[in-house]
């Protein structure tokens, strides 16, 4: 087996918008435009990006619940897009997925041990004798008690929700969860509870995240591994230490000195982006970023980057460090 | 249901139709006395004092307590932080401010609020005629929400929803003199295309852009106090960065006080100079934003601080603060925090600890730092 879990190759994903009737002007949005990276076996990598920047979608097409443009993902030694159902199915408990809000989540007429134990049963993880006792050990490894098990969602606050929902993502014994912003619904100090918690599950389970979020604080605190997306691109991908703190892009810069530190003595250069994010669907031609960089080139406007390795994974697509540029 | 329980929801939604039925009674009354509600300010410094308010909202399960005995001022020219979890009644403090808290259910039940008018007068915004209101709510106070996709009108232009607020509150000026100003003020909150903007839709701007508007809104009559509800919490960090940069230009143009509530402290401590954080509806802990953030007395903003990630500030595990928020419905007497809180002793089971000045305006809430209870621990 190799080390990497999931291998992800130029991964497109492009949604149609139709104008009404006519077939005519067809034309589409490129959520996802050529995304590739991979991720080894027990290790976390974090997705940031500004919304609409298909952070989502990625998490998304990699699970098959969209089908892709074009491109590869070969997660487990699989090809995902070349499932047939069946192999599809048989692969799905491998991978799972945490969603953003708990509250729209969890089906309202159904009680917490069957929403966490449908699928158990489904994909028979644990023989029909033991089932209930194996219902009962993952909700205690996820901070619940075993007297929820007969209730409703809606008797639950949105933290003990957000532990429903990784109950039931753990309940299968998957390699890998995609986790899509299991945070941002939640209050600072419940937000703190489920960060713990999802560290400490994946070292009991040696599970392997996807952790896609727009907060940086707390993907660096979590992530071992960072990509950071920009119009569907990801633009700057390195470990944590690479994008934190020797972060190249001038996205990355002006995204890390954007979050504000709750320090009042603390004074920072920041460096402020002009105006908003374009439009999907009508991408900038050349590096999609040239409309709001503050070290904009001429060749920015015209050439899109390449996408680089500049030592130990660290990869960037910037005109500024490209060989050519030194040239000149 | 069981017949008791149906007994104990008759009796209170009895209760609660003999209470709602007074405070009403009390707004619904004409030719209300001005000495009813001209009161004197504690300090002339300040532009708002809040005094031991208290709003209830009357539920059929029960009475929640949204905003239970707030105290607290806001100076001139200065930024108040309200800060605290999602239930823990900071805007419901601050539409109590407004006099917009939805009734009959909701009611404000007792303190005052000083405010002293444009003419002059010290009033009780709690209890002053709601036409008296309606030409401050907008004019000398005003208020940026907290979704600016949803705060527009989608079916009028932008131009048509700032003009109505500067018509609405300044009568002696021409359409001419309206419409110039209402492109001096798209100007002045940095959106380049005045003009054009000016015409177009809701829809046809981004969430950044909308936000603007609802501030260029919010300046429309020189408000003395602006009231932000979470300004930042629907935006992204770059357009975040650019809002507030933008906030804090305006506030010393313009000289007026910011009411500021949000839950983000990286935002807080930006942008307050004064910082109020709250916990199920009582005030915990006062003071300068320095002395809450590089002081922190209460254990709850102890806890609060360090359950952040923060960027660039390496820990192997966040600190969490166990338990969650108490059900707002039958609270007890005791300290609210005392279940979730890890230095509780035996005071804590005691009364509700009063506010204790530590000296210099920093106020603390917990039995902790009382000089009598100390003795005892």
């Amino acid at each position: 087996m190799s080390s990497e879990i999931l291998q992800v190759k130029n991964l497109v994903k492009y949604f149609p918008i139709g104008t009404g009737m006519s077939k005519k002007n067809k034309s589409v949005v490129k959520s996802v435009d050529g995304v590739s990276f991979s991720i080894n076996r027990g290790e976390i990598m974090g997705l940031v990006g500004e919304s609409g920047c298909g952070k989502t979608t990625v998490g998304r097409t990699i699970l098959r619940l969209h089908d892709a443009t074009d491109g590869e993902v070969i997660f487990d030694g699989k090809d995902i897009f070349k499932l047939n159902k069946s192999q599809l199915r048989k692969t799905r408990p491998d991978m799972q997925l945490i969603f953003q809000d708990p509250y729209s989540s969890l089906s309202p007429r159904i009680p917490v041990g069957d929403i966490i134990g449908e699928a158990v049963l489904e994909h028979k993880i644990v023989p029909k004798s033991e089932y209930k006792d194996y219902i009962i050990k993952i909700m205690k490894d996820c901070g619940l008690q075993e007297y929820h098990i007969s209730r409703y969602p809606h008797e639950f606050s949105g933290g003990q929700r957000q532990r429903i929902c990784i109950a039931r993502a753990i309940a299968l014994k998957p390699k890998l969860i995609v986790a899509d912003e299991p945070v941002s619904a939640l209050d600072v100090s419940i937000q703190a509870q489920i960060i713990n918690l999802l560290k400490d599950l994946q070292k009991e389970y040696s599970l392997t995240y996807l952790f896609i979020s727009h907060d940086l604080s707390v993907v660096e605190h979590i992530s071992d591994k960072v990509g950071v997306m920009y119009l569907g691109n990801i633009v700057e991908m390195g470990s944590k230490y690479d994008i934190f703190k020797n972060c190249m892009h001038p996205y990355t810069k002006a995204l890390l000195s954007s979050v504000p530190i709750p320090d009042p003595s603390y004074k920072c250069d920041r460096i402020l982006l002009k105006g908003d994010i374009p439009s999907a669907s009508n991408p900038p031609l050349g590096c999609k970023f040239n409309t709001r960089c503050p070290s904009v080139m001429d060749i920015c406007k015209k050439v899109s980057p390449e996408y680089k390795d500049y030592g130990n994974g660290h990869m960037v697509s910037c005109h500024l460090y490209t060989n050519s540029k030194y040239e000149k | 249901m069981s017949k008791e329980s149906r007994e104990k929801l008759k009796q209170i939604s009895k209760e609660n139709k003999k209470a709602v039925n007074h405070y009403e009674k009390i707004k619904k009354r004409k030719n209300i006395d001005p000495s009813e509600y001209i009161v004197s300010m504690k300090d002339t410094n300040n532009v708002i004092e809040f005094d031991n308010l208290k709003t209830y909202f009357y539920t059929d399960i029960g009475i929640v307590k949204a905003v239970n005995g707030v105290s607290f001022d806001i100076p001139k020219g200065k930024t108040v932080a309200l800060v605290g979890e999602s239930g823990c009644g900071k805007s419901v403090t601050n539409l109590t401010l407004m006099r917009l808290v939805q009734g009959p259910s909701g009611q404000i039940v007792g303190g005052e609020i000083r405010y002293k008018t444009e003419s002059g007068e010290i009033v009780d915004l709690t209890k002053i005629p709601m036409s008296y209101m309606e030409k401050i709510r907008g004019n000398e106070i005003s208020m940026i929400f907290q979704e600016p996709m949803t705060s527009l009108n989608p079916v009028f232009t932008i131009g048509q929803q700032i003009s109505e607020t500067i018509e609405l509150h300044n009568k002696d000026m021409s359409k001419n003199q309206i419409k110039d100003r209402t492109v001096e003020l798209l100007t002045i909150v940095g959106i380049s295309r005045a003009d054009e903007i000016y015409k177009s839709y809701p829809h046809q701007l981004s969430g950044g852009m909308r936000q603007r508007v609802m501030i260029a809104m919010s300046l429309s009559c020189n408000p003395k106090l602006i009231i932000a509800d979470e300004p930042t919490t629907a935006l992204d960090v770059t357009i975040q960065a650019q809002i507030l940069d933008l906030m804090r230009d305006l506030k010393n143009q313009i000289n007026a006080s910011i009411l500021l509530i949000t839950h983000d402290l990286g935002v807080v401590a930006e942008m307050a100079d004064y910082v109020v954080v709250m916990y199920a509806g009582k005030i915990v802990e006062q003071g300068t934003a320095m002395d809450i953030y590089n002081n922190p007395k209460h254990p709850y903003t102890i806890g609060l601080l360090k359950s952040k990630p923060v960027v660039n500030k390496h820990t192997e595990r966040l600190y969490s603060i166990s338990g969650q928020v108490p059900n707002p419905v039958n609270m007890p007497n005791y300290c609210y925090f005392k279940s979730r809180c890890e230095k509780s002793f035996d005071k804590c089971s005691g009364d509700y600890p009063s506010l204790n000045d530590l000296g210099d305006g920093h106020k603390v809430s917990c039995w902790l730092y009382d000089k009598d209870a100390k003795g005892e621990r």
